[in-house]
């Protein structure tokens, strides 16, 4: 490790890092605000989870490289324009994420569901209110995944010239040196951890009945 | 009063879940539907907040044809608890039993208020209110369900099989609380179960549902078991049923007076000795009491030596208590239940006020059945239960 190399790109590491920071939490975000409603859809009307299911299955398969370069030309951004970056990512979260919610809300005791209504719930208060905070741990473990994939995905990035922390391995392997492709893969590692703690903290704050211990 | 009128259900498969269901249910009063899986019971009891909606006929309550109601407005007046109490695993007990007022638009603190005086009114202690569902026992669960239901103050209670899931000494518990809450209460209950001992025991009218969704019959309990309308209800019922008829039959009974000892008394010298004109067996049992004359249990005096302090280990448990006023099947299971074959009565008190001998209690069926001829029935009296 060349330490004094560094140092002396400190400055710059940190900038990387932070554009990497809101690539990535963007899309994460995104992604489940938009996967929520979708994936209420396809649990609530069941000829809709199919066909909802097997499309986020297909998205998921594109090759995010190809998305990136595709992107562009059919939202008519630049092909340098961060949107691109956060939109791809953006709908693999979806993609990923609307199985996960259309499920967790599956996963909810039919007992309570149907407890709700009979107090006299409104499908759309019952849903927000009892069926989602009750989906809570499913969805956040979902969370996580497409959390930490896409800390590692905005690295592909780099390969359109969009600054993130992939731009050290650019820099590594253009310079033979292996400091900056160490940094960059310890960063990352680095901030999937943190995002996945704060996630995991997220869940927890929100669920306290799973601790409730029987019997106290 | 909740009304049926030619209510049908029959589902696209072509199943009859209800068919051409026609009934009243009388304001004030436990109704319960039983009859075995697949009767249709549920089905009937959840068309009465509009859980599920009629293939044909008219659900009405006084009088308004409820499909006419807004389906949640008319759930937040009908109280609704069901098996496993179907609370709310991430609300505290006082948020799950405030829940329908503040769906009524109450604020959450005046429910809260109002929430906590229901946990006592259910026997429940308030230091539970602020737990979660899972850190309470079944029969805790099943005691929060009762006051959610009860929270918005309804006129109408559906309770669909709410103790079926719990052990049969906190089933006997909830069930002496139901009838106590309804004498202070007075609401209209539809009660599904499957058991009919628990529809006896708690129903004024019991509806009897056949695999189908037929009625087979609605009668009052002790109608149902003297009088099962056709195979079917005579086979529900069960071998037992001249046995279980025998909770609606009252007579007079002879109480005959009996020795006690008082717990950590010396054990007498002529205990265990028969009196005069009795079999040395009924000498050798003596009715133990605490010092409110509550019966204890019965000491085996053959087992003690004389002088020898009466302690609880040293007693065999007693049987179940009679009360002198109470039904013959009461007093025959005191009778049969006790070791020295001697029933105990107790007074409402708790207090022994006498034993009652089985052959004397199978006198007095015996002088009831014949009093009211012709036919197998008995007299009843439903108002007394």
């Amino acid at each position: 490790m060349n330490w004094e190399w560094l140092q002396r790109n400190a400055q710059q590491i940190l900038t990387w890092t932070l554009d990497h920071v809101a690539l990535a939490a963007a899309p994460t975000l995104l992604g489940l605000l938009l996967a929520l409603p979708l994936g209420a859809i396809a649990h609530r009307y069941r000829w809709s989870y199919g066909t909802l299911i097997t499309l986020a299955g297909l998205l998921y398969t594109i090759p995010s490289i190809a998305l990136f370069v595709v992107l562009p030309g059919l939202l008519g951004t630049r092909i340098l324009n961060p949107v691109n970056v956060v939109i791809a990512l953006t709908l693999f979260t979806l993609a990923l994420l609307v199985r996960v919610v259309a499920d967790a809300l599956g996963a909810v005791p039919p007992l309570v569901v149907a407890s709700a209504t009979a107090m006299g719930y409104q499908p759309l208060r019952s849903l927000l209110t009892v069926q989602l905070p009750l989906a809570i741990p499913v969805i956040g473990a979902g969370l996580r995944v497409a959390a930490v994939s896409n800390v590692s995905m905005v690295s592909v990035a780099v390969l359109l010239g969009i600054p993130q922390l992939g731009q050290l391995f650019i820099v590594g392997f253009q310079l033979d040196f292996f400091t900056p492709i160490i940094a960059g893969i310890v960063l990352c590692l680095l901030l999937a951890g943190i995002f996945d703690t704060i996630i995991l903290l997220g869940v927890r704050l929100s669920t306290p009945w799973t601790r409730a211990v029987p019997g106290r | 009063m909740i009304s049926f009128d030619s209510v049908s259900k029959v589902y696209p498969d072509g199943t009859h879940a209800v068919e051409d269901l026609s009934l009243e249910i009388p304001t004030g009063r436990i109704t319960v539907f039983v009859g075995p899986s697949g009767c249709g019971k549920t089905t009937s009891v959840r068309m009465i907040n509009r859980m599920i909606e009629p293939t044909h006929g008219i659900v009405a309550i006084d009088g308004r044809d409820i499909s006419t109601v807004d389906a949640p407005v008319l759930r937040r007046g009908i109280g609704y608890v069901i098996q496993n109490a179907g609370l709310f695993p991430h609300r505290t007990v006082l948020d799950n039993v405030a829940t329908v007022p503040v769906l009524q638009g109450r604020s959450r603190r005046e429910a809260r208020l109002a929430a906590a005086e229901l946990l006592d009114r259910v026997g429940l202690d308030r230091a539970l209110a602020k737990r979660y569902p899972a850190q309470l026992s079944g029969g805790q669960q099943q005691r929060v369900g009762v006051a959610r239901a009860l929270a918005a103050d309804p006129p109408v209670m559906l309770m669909d099989e709410p103790f079926s899931a719990v052990d049969p000494v906190v089933r006997a518990q909830l069930q002496d609380e139901l009838v106590r809450l309804q004498a202070e209460l007075g609401k209209t209950i539809v009660f599904v179960t499957h058991d009919i001992d628990e529809a006896v025991k708690l129903g004024d009218r019991i509806a009897v549902f056949a695999v189908g969704g037929r009625l087979a019959q609605y009668a009052e309990p002790a109608e149902v078991l003297s009088r099962p309308a056709d195979d079917f209800v005579a086979d529900f019922v069960g071998r037992d049923r001249g046995y279980r008829a025998l909770s609606f039959v009252y007579g007079t009974l002879p109480l005959h007076p009996e020795q006690t000892l008082v717990l950590g008394d010396r054990v007498p010298a002529d205990a265990g000795t028969a009196a005069e004109g009795m079999s040395a067996d009924h000498g050798r049992w003596v009715l133990v009491v605490d010092d409110e004359r509550q019966p204890r249990g019965w000491l085996d005096c053959a087992s003690v030596p004389v002088g020898h302090r009466v302690a609880v280990d040293d007693l065999v448990l007693g049987g179940s208590l009679a009360t002198p006023d109470g039904s013959l099947r009461r007093a025959l299971d005191a009778a049969l239940s006790s070791p020295s074959g001697r029933g105990v009565a107790v007074d409402e008190d708790g207090r022994v006020v006498g034993t009652i001998a089985a052959d004397e209690v199978l006198t007095a069926i015996e002088q009831a059945r014949r009093s009211d001829l012709p036919g197998l029935q008995f007299d009843t009296q439903p108002a007394a239960r």
